[in-house]
């Protein structure tokens, strides 16, 4: 189908946007990488009187190192976050998972600023904001706010962004793990998750010092799992610990049925990936070591 | 309506009353006759509608044409001739790798940009690429064994 007409607006700054967003009325619409936007346009799901583009700023694509966090510009593609040598050094997590975000063409469209106010309880980028604790940089017509990743993710394709905020930047803290490893099930490659965890840790001689886990395609947001994640530190390391984190994890979520599979089915994967994905993790904070 | 100046198949087209709503598929078919590129599911699955914007791949039915003003753009007619097909082309003819041809357009568009972005040195790797492109006849096998083929031919070159 072709999308209802709309108009367009380009705008060079920031504040331009945001001017053109107030103007709407609350009618208008971000366009940013457009590659689950202009779906629903197609569909008709959504009819925006303006769509207001964000590609003609500049300045708002970029991986910045901050120390002791990296910092991403909200305009950035896929593509450029999986092939930055910066992004695999200090976020590997993210690194390992962008392959797995959509399809070659829709990576080399899709931005991590659209990725997250789209804010898909299956999609990887999402995830990895709640996984890494990232912080969201917001501009509106009151000005600028930071948003804790956690607080950013409402609901199933709702975000906590006001009507005419616009995500600029999110920044990554960097975790000082030795060991880690994402996992997914996907029907297709490059579909969206049916399960999925994500899990990094930092080894010490008899116990592990920290860990950091999160899941998706399991709940209606992403989900960052402090209380696993306590527990996971608490168990010995011993033959028995995949076995044990895959019980803690599933303990944690109650997947829904969907069109896509049975809650218990995505319960299932889940606890079959958490296995995997700790055993990966052990074995290179071992060799680490 | 807006103006549309872009660069296709290294040609100049300057276009005006353009709607904003005219997707980037529907302007290459519609308003510049180029209709190698097929519209399939328009909305960004079937990936055959895949063109190159700047040398990336990109789905044209999840774009704008007004997004493409002042562009590069390849379509599949800019890749070879009937008389002389390009590498990938050729490989896609040997291998027999496609049957009605709908999917071609976009799978030999993915084909480039994968070749261009990736070392493709398993099928793994070739089917993870791919996997954005639906074909509804031939299956997946022969489209697979052109492009591990093409990608032979490209490791050669450079040796």
């Amino acid at each position: 189908m072709k999308p209802a007409s709309f108009d367009y607006a380009s705008p060079a700054t920031v504040e331009a946007a945001i001017e053109a967003l107030v103007a709407s009325n609350g009618e208008g619409k971000v366009l940013a990488g457009g590659q689950s936007l202009l779906p629903l346009l197609n569909f008709r799901m959504t009819r925006p009187s303006v769509l207001v583009d964000l590609n003609g700023i500049e300045g708002l694509s970029y991986i910045e190192d901050r120390g002791d966090r990296i910092a991403i510009g909200a305009l950035t593609r896929h593509r450029d976050l999986e092939h930055s040598p910066l992004v695999a050094s200090r976020l590997p997590v993210m690194s390992a998972a962008m392959r797995h975000v959509a399809h070659l063409a829709i990576r080399n469209r899709g931005t991590i600023g659209g990725g997250l106010a789209h804010a898909d309880p299956a999609a990887e980028l999402p995830m990895l904001a709640a996984f890494y604790d990232a912080r969201i940089s917001v501009q509106g017509p009151n000005g600028h706010r930071v948003i804790a990743a956690q607080e950013f993710f409402v609901d199933a394709l709702t975000n906590c962004l006001e009507p005419h905020e616009i995500v600029v930047e999110i920044e990554f803290p960097i975790l000082d793990h030795d060991g880690w490893a994402f996992e997914e099930v996907a029907r297709r490659f490059g579909d969206f998750a049916l399960a999925s965890i994500a899990v990094s840790v930092r080894r010490g001689p008899s116990r592990l010092e920290d860990a950091r886990i999160a899941v998706m395609g399991v709940a209606d947001t992403p989900l960052r799992l402090k209380a696993a994640e306590a527990e996971l530190v608490a168990l010995a390391l011993d033959d028995e610990i995949p076995e044990r984190f895959s019980e803690i994890v599933v303990a944690q979520v109650s997947p829904n049925d969907d069109l896509h599979a049975s809650g218990e089915y995505r319960g299932h994967l889940l606890g079959e990936l958490s296995k995997r994905a700790l055993r990966t993790a052990l074995a290179q904070a071992e060799r680490a070591a | 309506m807006s103006d549309v100046s872009v660069t296709v198949n290294e040609a100049r087209y300057d276009v005006s009353d353009v709607e904003p709503r005219m997707l980037l598929s529907d302007f290459l078919r519609d308003r510049l006759g180029l209709t190698g590129t097929h519209v399939g599911c328009e909305h960004g699955v079937c990936g055959a509608c895949t063109v190159l914007v700047n040398g990336d791949s990109v789905r044209s039915c999840l774009m704008l044409a007004v997004q493409a003003d002042g562009t590069a753009i390849v379509t599949v007619e800019g890749l070879g001739s009937p008389e002389e097909l390009n590498v990938l082309q050729s490989q896609f003819r040997e291998h027999h790798g496609l049957q009605c041809g709908f999917c071609t357009p976009g799978m030999l568009m993915t084909g480039e940009d994968m070749l261009r972005k990736y070392p493709l040195a398993t099928d793994d790797q070739i089917r993870e690429g791919l996997s954005g492109n639906l074909c509804r006849c031939t299956g997946y096998q022969n489209i697979v064994a052109a492009i591990r083929s093409a990608a032979a031919m490209r490791r050669e070159k450079e040796e």
